[in-house]
């Protein structure tokens, strides 16, 4: 059963008609003890179907502890954005989502997926500098609630 | 950011699920920004003052200026 209405489906179809490549969302899960892991997956079954260039991966954070360090995951349910590069090869974006991307999140998602599969930065010309210019490891993490 | 420098990583964390973290960085409003663990932005701002404070630890403006910014 869709979880998104028929007029917000449309709107996202014609947004994600604008990406120009491929973005994969590797979702890490595990069966038991996560209470939202089914909702998320719930949530992310909508998008590939509003864009074939959007694929869901599902990664098992039990069995596939060595996947889960590589993204930098430790808890779940997870999500990471992976785009392409110019060659074609997989280019992880570093944008992680934790917890189910409902609400608000749910658009941010949108805004990430569509970042990362060709519309760009929306920062300005002088902010892309200054963020450009960062030399050092750097862990950004936004906390939100779902409304 | 992370999306325009390839040293950054942004994570947006769904504060109601991990107690444990909102706990640990004590996140009592939405949204709030963590930095390296030590940086901390509550509330909206404009991109420029966000960036600012956000990279405030990296040497700010003035040297970011004459760097050549990574491919």
């Amino acid at each position: 059963m869709a979880l998104l209405a028929p007029a917000d489906q449309d709107k996202l179809r014609e947004s994600f008609s604008a990406m120009s490549s491929p973005v994969r969302l590797l979702f890490f899960t595990q069966a038991l003890g996560c209470e939202t892991c089914l909702q998320t997956r719930q949530i992310l079954d909508e998008l590939p179907a509003l864009s074939d260039k959007i694929a869901i991966e599902e990664v098992n954070f039990v069995l596939e502890k060595e996947k889960a360090a590589q993204y930098g995951i430790d808890r779940v349910p997870a999500i990471a954005v992976i785009g392409q590069d110019a060659a074609g090869e997989p280019k992880d974006s570093r944008i992680r989502f934790l917890g189910a991307p409902s609400g608000y999140e749910f658009i941010s998602l949108v805004q990430a997926v569509l970042l990362v599969g060709g519309r760009g930065s929306n920062l300005d010309e002088a902010n892309r500098q200054r963020v450009a210019a960062v030399s050092t490891p750097t862990n950004i993490q936004v906390f939100t609630t779902p409304t | 950011m992370a999306f325009a420098n390839p040293h950054i990583t942004a994570t947006a964390v769904e504060a109601t699920e991990f107690p444990d973290l909102a706990r640990r960085y004590r996140v009592t409003g939405v949204p709030k920004t963590v930095v390296n663990e030590t940086i901390e932005i509550l509330g909206a701002l404009p991109p420029e003052m966000f960036i600012e404070q956000a990279l405030s630890y990296d040497g700010g403006d003035a040297n970011s200026k004459f760097q050549i910014p990574h491919s």
